[in-house]
Formats: structure tokens, sequence, C-alpha cells
């Protein structure tokens, strides 16, 4: 029997008699054709404007009736009453009633306010926002080098207090694990300076250069920089991730109720790993450059390995290669810092959580980039 | 009560499903009539879970049929299985709501996908999903990490009833929540399955919430179902597992 009702089409069937108008409610009501029951009511409320008498909602056609088709019944006899014409609704069957009971008692409360939209406002404050949230950062940068200086000074107090464990793990994770990728990468960027120092030199018999770019470049910078940034990218936004899980999980809140420091449980092993793992994968990194270079300086340049590295004895000296290994720790602290403290900035949202670990790699490589960029003032002020 | 329809709307057929050399459930078969609220009991671990997630499709079957609504996720095109997500809803143990989308645009987020809605009837809409779930909505601007346990129950419901489905699976529904907030949920559940028609298919260990609103219960044990019926009925039934639930210290007095 149902079937049979449900196969007219759902509408809304206006008819004026002397007693008023009566609206009959026809077919499926249902999600499904709420779209065009919606327009149909929008037109039926306009085209009766006016109209002052009462109105009859006959349901005695109703087929089905699902929570939106109640809700648009509802609306229709609100919004004519509010008009003026109050709106009765007759016929409904009786298993709809408990449905349209309950859905007439929704949207009894005023919908909250919306807040004014306002360009330049939002626009200034967007800036000032975006302002104080530099000085945010550094301060949550400042924080965390402060909790990790205290949790070295803990343990340095008493030593046993270190998680060995775990740090020979981490250092696994982000030393070990790193040095194929760290080799050929910097084997690859050894291999184009070289080539590219060939091929322009060349023009001007500068050859035997080559050598001294290769080696001066590579030693004091781009080795470092390069391990750094790949580590930065690598291990820095694992760190983040991790303890951003951690912390939506709440297993850093269990830790802190235990009575332990999660700086000193979780991070300071991290950033222990990488401050031992960086200068290794830096040095590693820049004898595969080196090797490259000498590699596309066989093959390419036509120089034999003998002279390139009689070449390379006489271009480079340890200041260089010392200039190069310093900057390394630091550059690991820097990288550990941001990483794991960004990690502890992610909220509950997965959405947080991909963006604090996008911040925390772009914002390690800037600053070891400025940092690359202040030791070379300093080692030019003291003359190394 | 109601009684059984007839309409079977689930039927799993010697079911076996299992992890590795684990098997968790062996040979089972269950029918869910029309109408009625289902509650399915059985040990921590004894795979509850692990049936309402075969039946939905996240866990794969060794062995078996399952029919939901005349649909055999075995046969069924994959039109056919996209179709059921708009005829079923699915409550998740933790709720499961996007967390980077506001309690309201959760709810809408089904209509959104299935429907072709005004905007403004598919907020009313959300928020009416809302309000008859008892929250207001001023909650809809909120996201997911502000709720509470039980408010974050509720929007998951809302947003399983979004599209107004015939079947509603629920898992653990009531756990998490004090014992008033698991009744007023409870009363939730009864009111809309009665409202909307719903078949309620429930996984719980609450003991209360079996009694209040099931009206059927189904007792998993050695990964099978070794009993159907009423609390009455289950009390007693033969098999020592479901004697000792509803005997044990733990279940209520005798009403």
């Amino acid at each position: 029997m149902e079937n049979e009702i449900s196969d007219a089409t759902p509408s809304l069937v206006v008819t004026t008699g002397d007693r008023g108008a009566t609206f009959g409610i026809v077919g499926d009501w249902t999600a499904r054709h709420a779209a065009t029951l919606e327009a149909q009511m929008e037109s039926a409320v306009a085209s009766a404007g006016g109209e002052t008498r009462a109105v009859t909602l006959n349901a005695a056609g109703l087929g089905r009736l699902d929570t939106y088709g109640a809700w648009l019944i509802e609306r229709l006899s609100r919004e004519l009453t509010s008009g003026g014409r109050p709106a009765h609704l007759a016929d409904l069957p009786a298993r709809y009633h408990d449905l349209m009971e309950e859905v007439s008692q929704t949207h009894r409360t005023p919908p909250p306010a919306q807040r004014g939209g306002f360009w330049l406002g939002d626009a200034l404050d967007r800036i000032w926002r975006s302002t104080t949230g530099l000085g945010h950062s550094f301060e949550i940068f400042l924080n965390m080098l402060g909790a990790v200086g205290l949790a070295v000074l803990r343990v340095l107090a008493k030593p046993s207090r270190f998680r060995l464990t775990s740090a020979v793990h981490q250092l696994d994770r982000v030393g070990w694990r790193a040095v194929p990728i760290i080799l050929l990468i910097t084997f690859l960027i050894g291999a184009i300076i070289a080539q590219q120092g060939f091929f322009h030199f060349r023009r001007f018999g500068a050859d035997d250069y080559v050598v001294d770019l290769v080696g001066i470049l590579i030693l004091r910078e781009i080795g470092v920089l390069i391990v750094a940034i790949m580590v930065a990218g690598r291990s820095g936004s694992s760190y983040t991730a991790e303890l951003g899980s951690m912390k939506m999980r709440e297993e850093i809140d269990a830790l802190r109720t235990m009575g332990f420091d999660p700086v000193e449980i979780l991070i300071l092993p991290r950033i222990a790993a990488l401050v031992i793992a960086l200068p290794i994968l830096t040095f590693l990194g820049a004898m595969s450059a080196l090797y490259g270079g000498g590699v596309v300086a066989w093959l390419y340049g036509g120089m034999s390995p003998t002279i390139y590295i009689a070449r390379l004895q006489e271009a480079i000296s340890i200041t260089h290669f010392q200039v190069g290994m310093i900057k390394a720790p630091f550059m690991a602290l820097v990288i550990g810092i941001v990483s794991c403290s960004q990690g502890l900035q992610v909220r509950g949202s997965a959405e947080s959580l991909g963006l604090e670990t996008t911040t925390s790699v772009v914002k390690a490589i800037f600053l070891v980039i400025v940092l690359d960029g202040l030791f070379a003032i300093f080692f030019a002020s003291i003359g190394m | 009560m109601l009684a059984p329809t007839g309409d079977t709307v689930i039927s799993v057929r010697d079911l076996v499903v299992g992890f590795g050399t684990h098997t968790v459930l062996d040979h089972l078969s269950l029918d869910v009539y029309r109408g009625e609220i289902l509650g399915i009991v059985g040990a921590s671990g004894g795979g509850k879970s692990v049936l309402l997630r075969t039946i939905i499709g996240l866990v794969p079957k060794r062995h078996g049929k399952i029919d939901v609504l005349g649909v055999d996720a075995d046969t069924a095109t994959i039109d056919e299985q996209r179709a059921m997500g708009r005829r079923w809803g699915i409550l998740f143990q933790q709720g499961a709501l996007f967390s980077s989308l506001t309690v309201l645009q959760n709810v809408e987020f089904p209509m959104r996908e299935y429907l072709t809605l005004s905007d403004r009837l598919r907020r009313e809409v959300a928020v009416a999903k809302l309000e008859m779930v008892g929250l207001s909505a001023a909650d809809g601007d909120k996201f997911p990490s502000e709720l509470s346990g039980g408010m974050t129950k509720r929007v998951a419901l809302a947003r399983a009833l979004a599209l107004d489905p015939e079947i509603v699976f629920l898992d653990e529904p009531t756990s998490g929540l004090d014992p008033i907030s698991a009744g007023d949920f409870d009363a939730l559940i009864r009111t809309l399955q009665q409202t909307l028609g719903l078949t309620v298919f429930m996984v719980t260990h609450d003991l209360d919430s079996l009694k209040a609103v099931c009206d059927r219960i189904a007792a998993l044990a050695d990964g099978k179902v070794v009993a159907t019926g009423t609390v009455e009925t289950l009390r007693n039934a033969s098999h020592p597992w479901v004697q000792t639930y509803f005997r044990g210290r733990r279940a209520p007095a005798r009403a």
C-alpha cells in the first residue's frame, strides 16, 4: 500500500476554498526530493501573499516522511504563521506523529548572532596576529631551549637519569639509517659543483682552481648545510609528528602526571642523538662530496686522481674542515629544538599536526641558514 | 517490546573471521529484523566489535555470507556498495569525528556528499539533528577537540543519523559516560529509533542499556552466537559465560 502512494511525485498542492487555502502535502517528503519541495514551498508561500486567512496543511496524501520532509513541513507552518496566516497540520498519518513532534521542538531558540565581517579590520587583525605570532614563536623556541638546558643540568648532576637506550635508538634512526641517502646526495652535489667549475673555469684556463672551489665550498659551507637541511626534512619532521601525535593522545600529559619530565624523557634523547649524528653525517657527507668532485675531475675534467688529491692537500687546510664541523652540532641543536617544540604545539586536530610539521621543517631550514650566515660573520671576524 | 516482524535487514551466515592463526568469529550466524534494537554482548576481545566491523565491510572475512538490506557486499557492484553509505549510519567507539571540521560541518558532511540541498536547508536540518540529539545550535561551531566525551558521542550520533539511514550501528555508545548520561543516551536512542523507524545494531557492555533499550540481545562467546532473546531469556540460558554475565555480581538485581 505504501508503495502505491510513494509512486506519486511529492508536491505541495495549493487549493483555495471558501474557508481559506489548503496546502495538500502529497507523495514522499524525503531527503531525495527536499530540494524540489523547498522550491515549491517558497513559491507557494510567495504566490499567496496578501492572504490573511488560515491555512490547512493537509497531509492525508503523504507517502513517506523523514527528518528532511518533516522539517520542511514545520518550516512551512512557521513561515505561514509568522506571516500572519495561522497554519495547522491535519490528517498526518499516525506513524509520523512522533517524528513531527520531535522536529517541531527544534529551532526554537534563535541562532547565535553571526560575527559581522569587516575586511579591513580582519586584514589588520591578521597582520597584528602574525606579528605577535613571530614573537610568540621566538618565545616558544627560547622556552624549549631553556627546558632542554635545565634537563641537561639535571642529567649532568645525576647521569643515571639519562635515557641511554632511547638516545641510542634515536641515533640509529637519525644517524645510521640516514647514511645512504646523505652519501648519495652529497656525492651528487660534489659532482655537480666540480662539473660546473670545470665548465666555466676552463674558458680562462683556471682548471686547477676547480679543486680549491670544490674543497673549500664543500668543507666550509655546502657540506654541512646540505646535510643539515636533509636532516631537518628527514628527522626534524618525524620528531614533530611523533611528539605531536603523543600530545594528541595525551601520552605527554600521562608522563607529566606520573611525575616525569617529558623534556627529559622524550626530547633530550632525541636532541642528543641529533647533536651526535649531525657532525658524523657532515663528515661523511663532506668526504662523499669530495669523492664525487674527484670522480668528475677525473672523468670530465681529465685530472688524474693523484693530481686531484695533491691539489686538494694544497688548497684546503684543517681550518676549513674545522669551520664546517664546528657548525654541525649547533645546527643539530636548532633543528632539534624547533622540531620538538613544534611537536608540543600540536592541538587536537589532524590538521594541526600537519600544520605544525610543515612549520617545523620550514622554520628549522630557515634558522639553519640564518645560523650559517651568523657563523660566516663570526669566523670572518676571528680570521678563520 | 517489538516482536520480530520477520523482515530481515541484516543476515549473517556461517561467518568466519580471523587474524593470523587466531580465529575470532567461528561460523557465526545472526539475523537482525527491521525496526528492532539488537544488543550484542560478549567478553572483551570476544569479537563484538569485529563482528560489527565485518558487517560494515571494514574487516575482511574468511568465509560466510553477509547480506545487509538485501545487498551482499561480495556480489554488489561498486555503485551498490557506495549506495550503502546512504542507507546506514555508524557511530564509532571514539566518535571518529573529522577533527578539522566543526561539529556542524561534521553533521553536514554526508548531506553535502549525497544530497542536493540548498545551503539553508542543509544547515537547518543539521541544526535540527543536533537539537534532536540534545545539543544546541551554539555547539555547532565548536571543533571536536573542544568537546567532552558525552558531547562527542552525541555529535557522532547526529552524524550517523544525518541521512536518515535505515540501520544505525552503534559501537559501545555509552562507554565512557557516567550512568546518568548513559541513561539519557539510551533514552535518546530509544526515542530516535521510534521516531525515525530505525533498526539499531548495538555493541555494548552496559547491562543497564541492554535492559533499557534492547528488544533483543545476542550473546557472543567462543566466536559464536550462543544465545539470543530478551534479558529474561538470557538469564535462563545454559551457556556458562552468559549465566555468569547476567547473574554475576555486577548484573543488576532482578527487576
